[in-house]
């Protein structure tokens, strides 16, 4: 068989089968992201009277506080991806290229924080530094290193996958070789491994780039005043200054950044797609007494990092103005101050919404991963799908919180009033759960051999029993996964929701940033636990999707 | 009437290269057809432009008289068997061998699993997963799915490329008694001389995209069309017809090439005696290059270590006689 011969002529059925299928989730984020997006930009280019108008977005840019904002937002950023990818890279190599007893309990250690609330790991990461925390003594509180070292915390996981799945098939003879060819170890992992590495290092480094350039609820809760990125920046215009043309320029500026790391993801994801192939089944060898360099970094770093922040927080929920005990949970019945619910109602709330959002986002997720799944013949087709490809990205980097707002300013009057309905809160969950749920859900679908779709044909099965009998099972092995991190984004998610939620009606995030942002010693108590309660439903959602998931995929 | 496949000036291309040239071609019902050729010579595309996965720049498909073209890949009843099986790895074996008979009940069709895979030689492997299989099981359960629907005409594509030598040498075997024993009829790709000539009524050598010949494989061994198809089957050097004479060859005159096959030239202390360029040993005999008086190398068998010449000639039952 000629490497020509392969071929691309789509088996998928007539054209407008697949045009069909697209159509639904083009309609949801034209609908639910780009509307309201535009709207909100909108905003920026207009002038009191009503006219259009550059004046108020020059007078943004022209503002030293926005880019000193910008700065900050970069200069996090840039610090967050560097450290994590020095830290992900020996973590990759011990949790995917040796074996240990534990190593999967140290690999689901290492996924959940991925998928923690923000809102929780603000709070965690305050409580370990709070003046009377444990590493108080550090003097770290509002600080950048504090930032930065929670937003190692949450995109460790996004560097470890990454490189460990890559780094799991690197066929081991190519480094054997260069052995034998005289290299030693270090000129070996230089020379070899690292330029192997190189795409999936190079796509981890801009996820995580684009994860720390738009946090949100963790720089919210960590930086206090002093400390913030566009998207603080962003809630703070309009939330707190009612000033939507500068929220619309820090929107505009966002979107470059965003676009800019996301195009940079997307040609590495694709080099590191095409790497993948090079070994059908995961090599590691056991960890030896050489590796303890890596194993050592990770251990301080899965300990330390990720484990330490969380058992503060579990601590810290025991510690009443009395001394150690239930207290805190046991105030979770009642009314938390700031909201007109009790936490277990805000608990109800979550868990009935991220239901809802999962619905959506799974459905969504599965129409879109089928379309962008397909290989047209044409490369004008594979164009299309590539640029589809980066669009259905998008949400994961606009800014929650300009989505939020977009929908507060664009679906409140005909033809869609949705203002007062719940429903805007499980859409926009779903919102920014989509592009995860792709993630998952396409590698499988991508893996599929064009020859089993072929074979089926030519067995007598027409496109749709192809679909049903050959794309959906493979589907249904990412689908685990897929569920779990929709289920747990939803949970989690706080930058729209802040702005969707009724005060009669909040979800757990909102009353835990509530309790914290209130002083008190039994407000800060209660934040603590329904913190604790929170990351505990999040990471039991995601151990549950682990074990149901396969264990190769890598959403990125 | 016409029946089985015909195939008529097929022409397919991937962009600017043209991967198979016009080429026509013949399966009669129950005849097992070989696509014979080097990698690149356009045999698997020819493959699936029959089955319709790959789209006919000219030229037609028709099957029993009907044009079927247009018929999409899976109403056209011709079954693809691949290189690697593509047994679909989350159904058992009996779940891929039945992948075609869901219209059947659950009673008609694990009775006819069971046929199937006892045809195969694997009676009893249905609930196992496929991931256990072995490469020459895989490719037995890929054989049996691929009969499940009757298929008008079974394409293989390299079917036993992927298997070592003893196991694909056995398993031509099962194949071709497979297909005769359902009397169903096969265009089998392939790129090994040995499979073609083991399983095939008739023999279609590619070339470029090109049709050279096709002919059973008796006819085609004995009389290869040009140079081109006898280099392909193994024929070489190929000898003026004096230089020929000076060795023995008594055969027709003309303007023809002598084409010297594998058993075409033999020791014989009577023949000439040509310098020895190098020897390896073989299994039970020595290979050995001779330099010819024309100044072709040649090679022969002998049954001892040769000295720096040995006596040689030409056997005229081991060439063929090819148009200059």
């Amino acid at each position: 068989m000629t490497a020509a011969a392969v071929s691309r002529r789509s088996l998928g059925g007539p054209p407008w089968v697949w045009v069909a299928v697209a159509a639904v989730p083009i309609a949801f984020l034209v609908v639910f992201f780009a509307w309201p997006v535009a709207a909100l930009v909108a905003r920026g280019f207009v002038d009191e009277a009503g006219n259009p108008s550059f004046a108020q977005v020059q007078a943004v840019l022209t503002a030293p506080r926005t880019w000193r904002i910008v700065g900050q937002t970069l200069a996090q950023a840039v610090a967050g991806t560097a450290v994590a990818v020095g830290l992900g890279v020996p973590g990759a190599y011990v949790l995917y290229r040796r074996r240990f007893p534990g190593r999967r309990l140290a690999r689901a250690v290492v996924a959940v924080p991925f998928v923690l609330p923000t809102v929780v790991v603000g709070v965690a990461f305050s409580s370990l530094l709070a003046v009377n925390g444990p590493l108080g003594w550090l003097g770290l509180r509002e600080s950048f290193a504090a930032i930065v070292a929670a937003l190692v915390f949450f995109n460790y996981s996004v560097v470890v996958r990454t490189v460990g799945t890559l780094w799991a098939r690197l066929d081991p003879r190519a480094e054997d070789a260069a052995r034998t060819l005289g290299a030693s170890r270090a000129r070996v992992f230089a020379t070899v491994t690292l330029p192997a590495l190189a795409p999936a290092i190079a796509s981890g480094a801009a996820l995580t780039f684009l994860f720390c350039a738009t946090a949100f609820g963790v720089v919210l809760v960590l930086g206090g005043t002093s400390w913030g990125t566009i998207e603080t920046e962003i809630w703070y215009q309009t939330t707190q200054l009612l000033d939507l043309p500068a929220a619309a320029a820090l929107s505009i500026l966002q979107l470059v950044v965003v676009s800019a790391s996301l195009l940079v993801a997307n040609r590495t994801r694709a080099r590191a797609e095409r790497a993948l192939r090079l070994l059908g089944s995961p090599a590691d060898a056991p960890l030896r007494a050489a590796d303890w360099a890596p194993a050592l970094v990770t251990g301080v770093v899965v300990l330390g990092l990720l484990v330490l922040p969380m058992a503060s927080l579990v601590a810290r929920s025991f510690v009443t103005p009395d001394g150690v005990g239930w207290e805190n949970y046991a105030a979770l019945a009642g009314r938390a101050q700031g909201t007109t619910v009790s936490v277990w109602q805000a608990l109800w709330n979550s868990l009935v919404t991220a239901t809802a959002a999962t619905a959506i986002a799974i459905l969504l997720g599965l129409m879109v991963s089928y379309v962008l799944s397909r290989r047209p013949a044409s490369p004008s087709g594979r164009w299309v799908l590539q640029g589809a490809d980066s669009v259905f990205m998008l949400p994961l980097g606009v800014s929650a919180v300009t989505v939020g707002f977009g929908f507060l300013i664009t679906l409140n009057r005909p033809p869609l009033d949705l203002r007062s309905s719940w429903v805007l809160i499980p859409i926009a969950q779903a919102l920014v759960a989509l592009p995860l749920v792709v993630r998952t859900l396409l590698p499988t679908l991508r893996a599929i051999d064009p020859r089993l779709h072929e074979t089926a044909a030519t067995l007598g099965a027409g496109a749709g029993r192809v679909t049903a009998t050959v794309d959906l099972p493979f589907a249904l092995r990412g689908l685990g996964l897929a569920l779990g991190f929709a289920f747990a984004t939803s949970l989690g998610e706080f930058g729209a929701t802040s702005f969707l939620a009724r005060p009669d009606h909040p979800t757990l995030p909102v009353v835990v940033y509530r309790l914290i942002s209130r002083p008190g010693a039994e407000n800060f108590g209660m934040a603590m636990a329904a913190s604790v309660l929170l990351a505990v439903l999040t990471a039991a959602a995601m151990a549950v999707a682990e074990w149901l998931g396969p264990r190769e995929v890598n959403p990125w | 009437m016409v029946t089985g496949l015909v195939v008529t000036d097929a022409v397919v291309r991937y962009g600017p290269v043209t991967a198979v040239d016009r080429v026509s071609l013949t399966v009669a019902p129950g005849e097992i057809v070989a696509l014979l050729g080097a990698s690149g010579s356009g045999k698997s595309s020819l493959l699936r432009a029959v089955t319709g996965l790959e789209p006919l720049a000219g030229g037609a498909v028709s099957w029993d008289g009907e044009d079927v073209t247009a018929v999409p890949v899976h109403a056209r009843g011709f079954v693809m068997m691949f290189q690697d099986g593509q047994l679909f790895p989350h159904l058992s074996v009996a779940g891929n061998v039945g992948y075609s008979l869901h219209r059947l009940d659950r009673a008609s069709r694990d009775r006819r699993v069971e046929e199937l895979l006892d045809l195969v030689g694997l009676a009893g492997y249905g609930p196992r997963p496929v991931t256990a299989l072995s490469g020459g099981q895989a490719q037995r359960v890929a054989l049996a799915r691929s009969l499940a629907p009757q298929p008008r005409l079974l394409m293989l594509d390299e079917p036993l490329s992927s298997l070592d030598r003893g196991l694909r040498e056995r398993l031509v075997g099962v194949l071709e008694a497979t297909l005769r024993a359902t009397g169903t009829p096969g265009l089998y790709v392939t790129h090994d001389q040995d499979e073609a000539f083991a399983i095939a009524d008739r023999i279609a050598v590619l070339s470029a995209g090109r049709l050279l010949q096709v002919a059973d494989p008796a006819t085609l061994w004995k009389h290869p069309a040009d140079a081109e198809v006898a280099g392909f089957l193994g024929y070489g050097p190929f000898l003026a017809v004096s230089d020929a004479r000076a060795l023995g060859w008594s055969g027709d005159d003309g303007d023809v090439a002598v084409a010297i096959g594998p058993e075409g030239l033999v020791e014989d202390p009577a023949g000439t005696s040509v310098p020895v360029v190098a020897a390896r040993a073989g299994r039970g005999r020595y290979e050995v290059d001779v330099r010819l008086p024309g100044g072709a190398l040649a090679g022969l068998g002998t049954p001892s270590a040769p000295g720096p010449q040995v006596s040689v000639r030409i056997d005229p039952a081991g060439c063929a006689v090819v148009p200059r």
